[in-house]
C-alpha cells in the first residue's frame, strides 16, 4: 500500500471542509423549471414532420442538479434550447420559476460543448463581458471576475489570451463567464465531451463544487451515462424519435463523487441496460440509413 | 542579413546599368535622366518645400478619402450580408463595378462636382469603398455562429452584440480588404489629382511634364512609390501582425 492511497482521501475531505456553502457575493437564488406537454417538431426539408420532444412533463426543482441522457438525436440539446429560450415550443409550456419562458434571458445560460469564447478579448475581459452588457460597473466587474477566475482556479491567467490556454482552461474560462452574470440556471450542453479524461474529471469536481458553492439549478446534458450518475442529484433517461421521458433515477450517492466509484459504475450499468433498446434504435437508424425524418 | 545583401546587389546593379545606360547618351538626358539628377531633383523639391507640401495635400486628402471609405464601406458590406436578399443582388453588382477602375468615374465626378476637392474625394471612395465592402461582406459570414449565440446568450442584443461580438470577430477578415481599399486609394488619389485638383502629388508630376523636366517626374514618382510602401509596411503590416498575435492566428492556433 502506498503512501499516496491513504493520503488522497484526507486531502479530499479537508477541501471539501474548507469551502464554504454559499459564494459570497451570489445574489441569485436558484429557479425551479418546469416543463408541461412540451412538443417540439421540425419541418424536416422533405418528408414527414421531426418530432424531437413529445410530451414531455418535468419538474426541476430550484438547486437541483439534473442530468439529462439519451443516445444521439433523441432531442436532449433542443429540450436546453427550450428552456433558454432560444426556441419555442411547438406545443405545451416551459416555465421557468413559474413564468412561461418568453426569450432568452440572463437568469439562463447555456454553456456549450464549443466554448464559445471571444478571442479578441483577454481571460478577464471575457469573464466581465457578460456584467459588462448588463451594465455592471467597472469596480464592481473587477471585483467579481477576479472572485470567479479564482473559484475556476485562473485568476493567474487574467490577463492571457484564449489562445494560449489549453482546452480544459478554456471551458473554465466559459464557466466562469457565465457564473459571473450569477445565472439563477445553468444549462450545460455536453460541456466536457471534447476534453480528455484526465481534464473531465478535474472539471467534474470542480463544478461539483461550484455547484453546492452557488447552488444554482443545473441541467446537465449528456450522452454519457457515468458522467451523469457521477454528477446529477437525479438522472432522467429520454427515448429516441420521437424523445419522451423513459423513466428517471435518484442518486443519492455522497458527495464529492468519483467516476471510478463503484457505486457510480454499478448505476451507471443499471441505466445503461434501461437505455440499451433506444441506443440500439439510434444505431440502427444510423446504419440502416432510415431517413432521419 | 542575406536578404539585405541580396537587395543591395539588386538594387546597386540597377542603379549601376541606369547609370550606364544614362551615361551612353543613346537618349537625350531630358527624355533619360542619369540617377544623379533625378537625386537634385529630389533634393531640390524638399528644398523649396513643394515636395512637402504636395506631400502634405495628398496625405490629407487620401486619409480623408479613405477613413469616408472604411465606414461607408463596413456599414455596406455589414448591411447587405444581413439580407440574403440584398446578398444576391447587390453583391455581384459590386464584385463587377471592381472591374472597373477608379478613375473611369472621373469624368462623371468632374461633372458632378467640377473640379474640386469633392471629385478626388469622390473617386478615392470609388476607388477603395469596394474592397473594404466585399471584405466585410465575407467576414460577417465567416464569423463562427458560436460567437454570435454566444453573445446573445450573455445579454447582448441590438447594436451591442453588433459592436461587442459581430464587429471584432470580423475584424481580422477585414483586414486584408483594409490594406487592398488603402493600396487602391492611393492610387485612385494620385491619378485623380493629375487630372483635377490643384496641389498634391499628382499635380506635381504634371508641373514635371509641362516643364519637360524628366527627373523631376522621377523624383515624384519615386516618393509616391515610396509613401505607398511605407503605409504599406508600418501601418498595415503592424495591424495584420497584431491580430495574429492577438487572435491566436497563425503560430499559436
Amino acid at each position: 500500500m502506498s503512501l499516496a492511497q491513504i493520503a488522497l482521501p484526507e486531502v479530499k475531505n479537508a477541501l471539501h471542509v474548507v469551502q464554504p456553502r454559499h459564494l459570497p457575493g451570489y445574489d441569485a437564488s436558484p429557479a425551479s423549471i418546469s416543463l408541461r406537454g412540451v412538443v417540439q417538431s421540425f419541418q424536416a426539408r422533405k418528408g414527414p414532420r421531426l418530432v424531437a420532444l413529445s410530451n414531455i412533463d418535468l419538474d426541476i426543482r430550484a438547486g437541483e442538479f439534473l442530468c439529462v441522457v439519451g443516445p444521439s438525436g433523441c432531442g436532449k440539446s433542443s429540450l436546453l434550447s427550450l428552456i433558454a429560450g432560444l426556441a419555442f415550443p411547438t406545443g405545451g409550456e416551459v416555465r421557468v420559476n413559474g413564468r412561461i419562458v418568453t426569450g432568452p434571458g440572463t437568469d439562463r445560460i447555456l454553456i456549450f460543448q464549443e466554448h464559445g469564447l471571444f478571442p479578441w478579448l483577454t481571460v478577464g475581459q471575457n469573464v466581465e463581458f457578460g456584467m459588462r452588457m448588463l451594465g455592471v460597473g467597472r469596480r464592481e466587474r473587477r471585483e467579481r471576475s477576479e472572485q470567479y477566475l479564482q473559484l475556476v482556479h485562473l485568476a493567474a491567467f487574467r490577463d492571457s489570451y484564449i489562445h494560449q490556454l489549453s482546452g480544459g482552461m478554456r471551458q473554465r474560462v466559459a464557466i466562469a463567464r457565465v457564473l459571473a452574470t450569477q445565472p439563477s440556471v445553468l444549462l450545460m450542453d455536453e460541456p466536457f465531451a471534447a476534453l480528455d479524461a484526465q481534464t473531465r474529471d478535474m472539471l467534474h469536481d470542480e463544478l461539483e463544487r461550484i455547484w453546492k458553492q452557488t447552488g444554482c439549478t443545473i441541467v446537465f446534458v449528456t450522452h454519457n451515462v457515468r458522467e451523469a450518475v457521477r454528477l446529477g442529484s437525479r438522472v432522467i433517461m429520454i427515448t429516441y424519435r420521437p424523445g419522451t421521458i423513459r423513466s428517471q433515477m435518484g442518486i443519492e450517492l455522497p458527495r464529492p463523487r468519483h467516476m471510478d466509484d463503484p457505486r457510480v459504475a454499478m448505476l451507471s450499468g443499471e441505466i445503461l441496460d434501461e437505455l440499451r433498446e433506444e441506443i440500439n434504435k439510434a444505431v440502427a437508424a444510423e446504419y440502416n440509413h432510415v431517413p432521419n425524418s | 542579413m542575406s536578404r539585405i545583401l541580396k537587395n543591395l546587389i539588386f538594387y546597386g546593379s540597377l542603379l549601376a546599368a541606369w547609370a550606364l545606360i544614362a551615361h551612353a547618351k543613346i537618349w537625350p538626358p531630358y527624355l533619360f535622366p542619369a540617377p544623379l539628377d533625378v537625386w537634385q531633383s529630389l533634393r531640390d523639391g524638399f528644398a523649396d518645400h513643394s515636395f512637402w507640401i504636395a506631400i502634405g495635400v495628398s496625405m490629407r486628402r487620401v486619409t480623408i478619402g479613405y477613413a469616408l471609405s472604411v465606414v461607408m464601406g463596413m456599414i455596406l458590406g455589414f448591411g447587405i450580408a444581413s439580407s440574403k436578399f440584398l446578398e444576391e443582388t447587390v453583391g455581384p453588382l459590386l464584385t463587377s463595378l471592381q472591374s472597373l477602375p477608379s478613375i473611369c468615374w472621373l469624368p462623371l465626378a468632374m461633372l458632378w462636382f467640377g473640379l474640386s476637392e469633392k471629385a478626388i474625394y469622390f473617386v478615392i471612395i470609388t476607388g477603395s469603398v469596394l474592397s473594404i465592402t466585399i471584405s466585410m461582406e465575407s467576414g460577417r459570414h465567416a464569423i463562427p455562429r458560436i460567437y454570435s449565440q454566444a453573445g446573445r446568450n450573455l445579454g447582448a442584443r441590438g447594436w451591442k452584440l453588433f459592436v461587442f461580438v459581430l464587429l471584432p470577430a470580423s475584424l481580422p477578415h477585414l483586414v486584408s480588404g483594409l490594406k487592398q481599399g488603402w493600396a487602391f486609394a492611393w492610387r485612385a488619389l494620385v491619378s485623380g489629382e493629375m487630372i483635377v485638383a490643384g496641389l498634391g502629388l499628382g499635380q506635381l508630376l504634371m508641373v514635371g511634364r509641362d516643364n519637360s523636366d524628366m527627373s523631376m517626374v522621377l523624383a515624384v514618382m519615386l516618393v509616391i512609390v515610396l509613401i505607398g510602401w511605407a503605409i504599406d509596411g508600418l501601418v498595415f503590416r503592424g495591424i495584420e501582425g497584431w491580430f495574429n498575435r492577438r487572435w491566436g492566428l497563425g503560430a499559436a492556433a
